[in-house]
């Protein structure tokens, strides 16, 4: 249980972060604001709906990458006009955000009731299913996706200027982080992390189970929906290969990278990705070793082998460990009591 | 009135099961099939279909929740194993026929496809065992790190063998003995489908027979309900760990090679398969080797009759159909046929 000099603690921190995020795009490149920051923050929105559902709902979910893809193909479909590809149903663009979102947020609710009885692995197991499913619904009814891929699509005026994309992915991140952690002290959070850790206990008290499940996987498909809309507005078209099992499973890797218990690990995963996916190629002698860009994927296999191998907790569990180890005052009986073997149990692994 | 409300899942299925043989039987006129009672060689054609691919879905998937029976290990990777057997065996075949291209079903003989079978299983048994000796034995219990770590090695691994194979699709050929047609109500049928059911029936036979009728199958039967009791006996479980591991792996290799004689292997087949696998032990209940016929069955039935018995303009959506499948069995039972909660 965090006590709450620590929220206001971990509050105070993001404050200065936030304004240097805000002041960067003045300071670094424009190819580093627009292609590194904007696709961490959008990734790391999408990672932390996996976070929220982990951690609070003990529920790792790998469908959400399909809803940050059902958002965008929707907005597609709402917001082309005729002649183009999909449905070109040719709204505003507004009302397309409005469509897509709901769309989204109705399916990752059918979705979360369908998964709703399950926990732990089958969940896992299930959402995998839902994920590589969605994917063939969108890669057969060519009508919805386009022949390949939905291509062209206009972002809204306000957000003409590339930065701005930056920004409301930063706005969206901000809001989303904010939002999480207050969840976690709402009265539908308690409930949800009983849910959690007992649930055969929290059914006999009167909650409905199944229903905060359900609630809290269509809040996860809603900021996922977000984040997918920043995705489809920055790469101005959407194909189904970019929501198949291979990006399902990166994004779940940011979110284990990060740590899956902690929502800053979230964009933390996202921007490590991001730069080795970025930078990987640029360092000097990379390729003699045989690590080239074709081989990306084995070395960010690699990697997320070795975490889970070390740190379950992800980098952002790393970071805590180090910090604990730092001498501070602490109040006896607070301490954790010292793990004396290595095991670890799920609610070890998903709990802060 | 609770009773009812227990039972309304149920009823539905029930009701969904009956509309959809009704479908089939007498409506299903405007479908590429044409109904059942005026096509009964499509009808028996799309059932053979069905079962067929059932027995491919079995073997593929009886590994898988082998597995995970006796340990709770979700692997993530069997079907990087499954891929890796099938190009393993493809290369093997085209080393014993001497040819690396075009090979004709008349120049394959029995053995020529047998040997490379064994040899692809085994390299998928093998590798299996590294992996669960190396990655999964000292973390037993923690399932879910476990399943994350399977899944990195499968990133790993199908990068690798994108490396090593190449990104086009290759097919392992039948044997020339197998490889002919029947007629089956005017219908011609190939017979490879036929050797793959009866591969698929022998593999179900024999593991059943290993695992009822022999010490080492009492004990794995025996590890299934209780491991702390198995290991206080004074049985070494990690041993059996291993073993079953093995078998698992060697499973999901025989059903690559099956999956690359049938229809091919390139990369995606090894996520595909793991779909597949995952779809039918979510069906049939994880750990049960009952359930995993049974959802082979259903699910291979559904495969089999979704693009065919669907309106002409429609026979896209059939995907949607699985999920339909998917659906409708977690409402009635969440742990699939014969599951039981973890």
């Amino acid at each position: 249980m965090r006590t709450g000099s620590t929220v206001n603690r971990r509050t105070a921190a993001l404050l200065p972060l936030v304004a240097f995020l805000a002041a960067l795009p003045s300071m670094a490149p424009a190819f580093f604001i627009n292609f590194v920051m904007t696709q961490t923050l959008m990734l790391g929105l999408a990672a932390a709906t996996i976070v929220f559902l982990a951690k609070y709902g003990g529920m790792v979910s790998l469908a959400q990458f399909l809803l940050f893809g059902v958002a965008g193909f929707m907005y597609g479909n709402a917001a082309l006009e005729a002649g183009s590809r999909g449905l070109n149903l040719g709204w505003h663009p507004w009302a397309a955000v409005a469509s897509a979102l709901a769309v989204t947020t109705a399916a990752a609710f059918a979705l979360g009731a369908l998964a709703s009885r399950t926990t732990g692995l089958y969940y896992l197991m299930l959402t995998l299913v839902y994920a590589v499913i969605g994917y063939f619904v969108f890669a057969q009814i060519t009508e919805i996706s386009g022949p390949s891929g939905i291509t062209s699509i206009e972002r809204p005026e306000l957000l003409a200027a590339p930065v701005s994309l930056y920004y409301t992915a930063l706005g969206l991140s901000v809001l989303a982080y904010i939002g999480f952690r207050a969840l976690g002290r709402t009265a539908f959070g308690l409930a949800l992390q009983g849910v959690r850790d007992d649930p055969v206990r929290m059914a006999s008290l009167g909650f409905n189970v199944p229903l905060h499940r359900t609630l809290a996987f269509a809040l996860g498909g809603f900021v996922a929906g977000l984040g997918g809309l920043v995705n489809v507005w920055w790469n101005g078209q959407i194909d189904p290969a970019s929501i198949g099992i291979g990006p399902t499973l990166i994004l779940l890797i940011i979110a284990v990278i990060g740590g899956v218990s902690h929502f800053e690990g979230a964009w933390l995963g996202a921007f490590v990705y991001v730069l080795m996916f970025t930078y990987l190629r640029d360092l000097p002698l990379i390729d003699r070793i045989g690590i080239t860009e074709a081989r990306f994927n084995t070395v960010i296999g690699a990697i997320v082998l070795l975490i889970m191998v070390l740190s379950p907790q992800g980098l952002a569990g790393i970071a805590d460990r180090l910090r604990r180890r730092l001498p501070r005052p602490r109040r006896p009986g607070a301490e954790r009591p010292a793990k004396t073997t290595g095991r670890l149990t799920r609610a070890e692994l998903i709990d802060e | 009135m609770i009773a009812t409300r227990r039972r309304l899942p149920a009823l539905c299925a029930a009701a969904v099961a009956v509309a959809a043989a009704v479908w089939v039987l007498f409506l299903a006129t405007d479908t590429p099939a044409g109904t059942a009672v005026e096509h009964p060689g499509a009808f028996a054609v799309t059932v053979l279909d069905a079962v067929t691919f059932a027995g491919l879905l079995f073997v593929a998937a009886s590994g898988f929740t082998l597995i995970f029976g006796l340990m709770r290990t979700v692997n993530m990777a069997h079907g990087s194993l499954f891929l890796l057997a099938a190009y393993v065996a493809i290369g093997v075949q085209q080393a014993m026929v001497g040819k690396t291209r075009n090979i004709d079903a008349a120049e394959v003989g029995i053995a020529d496809w047998l040997v490379p079978m064994l040899v692809g299983a085994a390299a998928a048994a093998v590798v299996g065992t590294v992996i669960q000796q190396a990655f999964l034995q000292w973390n037993e219990g923690q399932e879910l790190r476990q399943a994350l770590i399977t899944l990195a090695i499968t990133v790993v691994l199908a990068d690798q063998m994108l490396r090593e194979f190449g990104g086009l699709a290759q097919r392992m050929v039948w044997p020339g003995a197998v490889t002919h047609f029947i007629t089956i109500f005017g219908q011609r049928y190939a017979t490879t489908r036929l050797f793959m059911l009866g591969v698929a029936v022998v593999i179900g036979v024999l593991l059943w027979l290993w695992l009822d009728r022999t010490r080492l199958g009492m004990i794995v039967r025996a590890g299934v309900d209780d491991r702390q009791m198995v290991r206080g006996l004074g049985i070494n479980i990690r041993l059996v760990f291993a073993v079953v591991f093995f078998a698992g792996a060697f499973l999901a290799g025989v059903g690559g090679v099956l999956g690359a004689s049938f229809a091919g292997a390139a990369p995606g087949t090894d996520g595909a398969w793991l779909l597949n696998a995952l779809v039918v032990v979510i069906i049939g209940g994880l750990g049960s080797l009952k359930g995993a016929a049974a959802g082979s069955l259903l699910y291979g039935t559904v495969v089999a009759f979704s693009p065919v018995y669907l309106p002409s303009q429609y026979s896209f959506y059939a995907i949607i159909l699985t999920f339909g499948l998917l659906a409708l069995v977690l409402a009635v039972r969440p742990y699939g046929l014969y599951g039981r909660p973890a």
